[in-house]
């Protein structure tokens, strides 16, 4: 038992992931401090959908150790870690044969929240996330364009108000102007709520919009773990490569 | 002698068969849905049980529906004449239908379903529950349907193991080369057929839940 409070959320020590040949992620420490938004950027195929997925344990550590809120993923029953953790995901992933209100409280409803609670909190959350909870609470995802799909999304991963959010690609998949608004309104949403966000992309210019910190991935570890401000001065050669591209 | 007159003399032994008829096919489908859908929920957890499953599955179907009759028949406890011997053959029959369309619907959910599932942290028993069984429902009701359509045709040849059914007036029309006595069988059973079919059908698009 730790007395201290951990001022990480999240620590990686040493961690080390092959699949088959293929090494993932190699020897990688870092830590994602509380209530700060932490984005893994780099390549793809350098490691960074790896190590969030080492955080809600969908992947397991072949060597070192993960630790969330000061405890081993190990040590966590795997369905009580991720319902702390909200995941959101580019391809959605949202449930095809429920409303969007059923989407959104589906941790609650596991949780076995009242249906008065679920509801409203269906209805805070919709507005959070700049949808009108009347017109969208019983249409179903086939119904939504990408950008409302991912609206729902952000709300789902929010419902239950865990105090961790990871975040892979989520924008991605958009349109440039719909991922510029959700890009702006996410990161709003992320400092107002206070939540510690691992967020995950290859595009260097969004990094550096919901940033407090870059952490660059390169090849499985990370070369490179400090304000956007030093990105942009850094002289490491793969951070030189990605700032190059904000110049453009 | 025409159909009509045959039916008309003979009418409540016709409908004894058809029932007989139905009765073994209910019975041996509802038997083969409860062995065959947790069975293929094991394949999708055990990926290595696929090809053993499937492979003892598939080398059941092939084997020619008169001569597992007759391979029953010795056997102690499943085997024997009579209609629990018919029952166990027409349920390996239906198995195969069942436990790769149980596979295939649950295996075949957009990958980003479950992995919003898993990374939302519902259990095993909970993404079953909520998430791939309504989602594979139509696909594993399209097996049971194929499963109880090929079911009423092999339960012709149950009567040839003192099942009853149908098929003994296939039977008795075959001996006595009476083809009115061959179709007063065969007509109900195509009938039978369509109709559960039909009706099966009409199930599946009701109850798959896929928008």
């Amino acid at each position: 038992m730790r007395e201290d409070v951990p001022t990480s959320a999240v620590t990686l020590r040493g961690v080390t992931v092959h699949f088959g040949t293929q090494v993932a992620v190699r020897d990688l420490n870092l830590e994602i401090p509380r209530g700060k938004t932490v984005v893994l950027l780099g390549r793809s195929g350098s490691g960074k959908t790896t190590t969030l997925r080492l955080i809600n344990a969908l992947c397991q550590p072949g060597s070192g150790e993960v630790t969330v809120e000061g405890r081993p993923t190990t040590d966590w029953e795997p369905h009580r870690l991720r319902r702390t953790i909200g995941y959101v995901i580019q391809e959605v992933g949202l449930f095809p044969h429920f409303i969007v209100e059923r989407n959104i409280t589906l941790v609650p409803e596991l949780e076995r929240w009242d249906s008065a609670r679920r509801r409203s909190r269906a209805t805070e959350l919709l507005t959070l996330v700049g949808l009108d909870p009347e017109g969208f609470r019983t249409r179903y995802p086939a119904e939504l364009s990408g950008g409302q799909r991912q609206r729902v999304g952000i709300a789902r991963a929010l419902a239950a108000d865990p105090p961790i959010l990871l975040l892979d690609e989520p924008f991605g998949a958009l349109d440039p102007l719909t991922r510029a608004d959700l890009q702006k309104e996410f990161s709003n949403l992320a400092h107002r709520l206070g939540k510690t966000v691992v967020f995950v992309t290859h595009d260097v210019r969004e990094a550096m919009l919901l940033a407090h910190e870059i952490a660059l991935f390169e090849e499985g570890r990370v070369v490179f773990h400090d304000t956007p401000e030093a990105f942009r001065t850094s002289s490491h050669p793969e951070v030189r490569a990605f700032a190059a591209v904000l110049d453009q | 002698m025409n159909l009509i007159e045959f039916y008309s003399r003979n009418y409540s032994e016709a409908l004894t068969l058809t029932l007989q008829h139905l009765w073994l096919v209910g019975i041996a489908t509802g038997v083969a849905i409860l062995i065959g859908v947790p069975l293929g929920i094991l394949v999708t957890r055990r990926p290595t049980l696929n090809r053993t499953v499937l492979g003892a599955a598939n080398i059941l179907q092939t084997i020619p529906s008169l001569a597992l009759f007759g391979f029953l028949i010795p056997l102690p406890f499943l085997g024997g004449v009579g209609a629990s011997t018919a029952i166990v053959a027409l349920v390996v029959y239906a198995l195969l239908p069942i436990i790769r369309n149980t596979v295939t619907g649950i295996n075949g959910i957009d990958p980003a379903v479950r992995e919003a599932a898993l990374g939302m942290g519902m259990t095993d028993g909970e993404l079953l529950r909520l998430v791939e069984l309504p989602l594979a429902t139509g696909v594993i009701m399209a097996g049971i349907r194929v499963a109880t359509v090929v079911g009423v045709g092999v339960a012709t040849i149950a009567a040839a193991i003192g099942a009853g059914g149908l098929g003994v007036y296939i039977f008795r029309g075959v001996a006595t080369v009476n083809n009115t006595l061959i179709l007063a069988g065969a007509l109900p059973a195509a009938l039978l057929a369509i109709g559960m079919d039909a009706a099966l059908g009409g199930l599946e698009r009701r109850l798959d839940a896929k928008r």
